[in-house]
């Protein structure tokens, strides 16, 4: 992706505001701000433990922070419970693909769109965009998630998410435990899903990768954002160079 | 970049254990004592066998109405509600005011306040009179049921939530006491009889209308009475669970609590529902029981609810299937036990098997070792 945002600019989908998030008297989240603006794909990275995840149970209503504010699209859903805040459009692919292993692959699908009309058009315009994305859950359609392999498990959790046909999609881990192969097509179709019109925040430990796709990039270390800004000026600073590609 | 690891199922062949071993030579020895114990039963007195399997069978299915509320309880929030029999044993009762007092009743603590419906039934009672009170007992049992569990659900498990498993273990308990209490002070401390609105001709068997051979009333209308209730049921059911919105809702939040909430299910709602649904199907149970039973008291949902609960578990629990054939299986044991062996040992058989199921088959005859499976 070029970078024609250099910052969410006016148009701001998701924003948190100084978030305070815990895990019973841990500590969680020590005030995360950060935003995503319409067409972009914003990427989180950080060590193992930084709070990435938290941050999405934080904005999907799984976890609520004790202090600070989320909106999406202006309106306060600090405190919503997650299911209402799916049907405001927004969905996740969760970290660990947690699909229902004893539903079949399009049973997992409808799933994706549970809160929406079935019978309404845009449903099977939906499942033939996600049959399209990813041909194997086609191939694969009435076997039972649980035996599909980790790489389309991560496909099905993805195209699960994106039956609720969100305006913001959030993606936790996508590529972890995957085999290289599969990575980089996994990541091939997040770019894919970010063309055609959804907004991405996308959570990985593969910064490089992250980066690679990222309009901007956000990196998180033990509950604080550490630094901000561009994919590509994240990807040539020094300090994530050596911390989180592994260079010397 | 950072490592990727392929991940490829691990398929382990070890030998078994010695003891994985023991325990199938154990198992297989009491299976063949059974087989072995049923058959010659069946040789020897083919008849009277053909009337306990009948019996059996019966009993069976309202053991298997009992089981599956517990089943779904435990598929979705992994509690015993043992409150679940008492819910049961309060339906047979209100069956009970029904079909004697032709009233709807509401026990409360001191009192109770009555409810006309329409007349005492007998079993002499014309054909659309009958019809009547079974068909006001159904929907009356049903939603007291429903609405008994689902206030208990909201009061006592709702705001535990999130707390360690036990503390709804011992409110569910407490419940149960509690519900007792309430059938005590409702209907008193004895036995109470139940009219019998059907007569208990014989269809098959000795002098049957349908069928006339033998020498032992095999099948008769009380049978076929548990059956038109009892099937129906079990297929709404399934209908309701594999096809209905909430019914997905229920298997979602059953296999992943999380990743049903980011579906935009809302799992409190789910969790409510299926309590509702656990206490509409005792509440058919109580009405099948005072069909075919002619008496009931404040106890019977410990003892029922306990031996329903035995058949949760020997289908393996948490799976709705398996709670009918483990309810099945339990009502011809029980039925068997009382009919060629000793019925003052019944109860001991029952809780022998519950034992062994849980030590050499923890998982249940079709369980998974999971919640809800299909």
């Amino acid at each position: 992706m070029s970078e024609q945002a250099a910052t969410g600019g006016s148009n701001l989908l998701l924003e948190l505001d100084d978030i305070h998030t815990y895990y019973g008297s841990i500590h969680a989240l020590k005030g995360i701000s950060l935003n995503v603006g319409e067409g972009e794909i914003v990427t989180l990275i950080g060590a193992n433990g930084a709070g990435k995840s938290t941050t999405l149970r934080s904005v999907n209503g799984l976890n609520h922070p004790r202090r600070g504010t989320i909106r999406f699209r202006g309106e306060d859903i600090t405190t919503k419970p997650a299911h209402e805040i799916v049907k405001m459009g927004v969905s996740q692919s969760p970290e660990g693909r947690h699909v229902f292993p004893r539903m079949s692959v399009h049973e997992n699908l409808e799933m994706g769109a549970y809160h929406r009309d079935k019978r309404k058009p845009e449903y099977k315009e939906d499942l033939e965009r996600v049959f399209t994305l990813f041909p194997r859950l086609k191939e694969r359609e009435s076997q039972k998630a649980g035996t599909l392999s980790g790489g389309e498990q991560q496909m099905l959790a993805m195209g699960r998410a994106l039956m609720a046909r969100p305006s913001l999609l959030l993606l936790d881990e996508p590529s972890m435990g995957l085999a290289p192969i599969f990575v980089e097509r996994i990541f091939e179709i997040v770019v894919e899903i970010n063309r055609q019109g959804t907004p991405v925040l996308l959570v990985e430990q593969n910064a490089l990768m992250a980066l690679d796709v990222a309009t901007r990039g956000y990196v998180m270390e033990t509950g604080h954002i550490a630094l901000e800004g561009p994919a590509g000026e994240l990807k040539t600073n020094e300090q994530v160079r050596k911390t989180y590609l592994g260079e010397d | 970049m950072t490592e990727t690891s392929v991940p490829s199922p691990v398929v382990v062949h070890r030998r078994p254990a010695v003891s994985d071993r023991l325990r199938w030579i154990f198992g297989a020895l009491i299976l063949l004592g059974l087989g072995y114990w049923l058959i010659s039963a069946a040789v020897d007195e083919p008849e009277r066998f053909a009337q306990v399997t009948v019996i059996g069978l019966s009993n069976g299915m309202i053991y298997a109405l009992v089981a599956l509320g517990y089943t779904l309880v435990y598929g979705i929030i992994e509690l015993i509600n043992f409150a679940h029999g008492d819910i049961f044993m309060l339906g047979t009762l209100q069956t009970q005011s029904i079909f004697a007092d032709g009233s709807l009743q509401i026990p409360l603590l001191f009192f109770v306040i009555s409810v006309p419906l329409g007349t005492a039934a007998t079993v002499s009672s014309s054909g659309l009179e009958k019809t009547y009170a079974i068909a006001m007992a159904l929907t009356v049992s049903v939603v007291f049921c429903l609405a008994i569990n689902a206030a208990i659900e909201r009061i006592g498990y709702k705001p535990l939530r999130g707390q360690p498993r036990l503390a709804p273990l011992i409110t569910a308990i407490g419940f149960s006491f509690i519900l007792q209490g309430i059938g005590l002070s409702w209907k008193g401390e004895g036995r109470i009889a139940i009219p019998q609105l059907i007569p208990d001709t014989v269809l098959i068997g000795e002098g049957g209308t349908l069928l006339d051979f033998g020498s032992f009333p095999y099948y008769t209308v009380r049978d076929l009475m548990v059956l038109l209730i009892t099937a129906p049921v079990l297929i709404a059911l399934t209908l309701l669970i594999q096809r209905s919105k909430p019914g997905k809702a229920m298997r979602a939040t059953a296999q992943d609590r999380d990743a049903a909430a980011m579906m935009g299910i809302s799992v409190d709602r789910t969790i409510s529902f299926t309590f509702a649904l656990g206490g509409a199907i005792a509440g058919a149970g109580g009405v099948v029981y005072a069909l075919y039973v002619g008496t009931t008291y404040f106890q019977l949902g410990f003892r029922l609810g306990l031996i329903a609960f035995t058949s949760a578990v020997l289908g393996g629990i948490g799976n709705l299937s398996g709670a009918v054939l483990g309810g099945v299986l339990i009502g011809l044991v029980a039925a068997y036990n009382d009919g060629f062996g000793d019925a003052r040992w019944t109860y001991t058989v029952i809780f022998t098997i519950l034992i062994l199921i849980l030590v050499f088959r923890p998982s249940g005859l079709l369980g998974e070792r999971t919640p809800e499976g299909q």
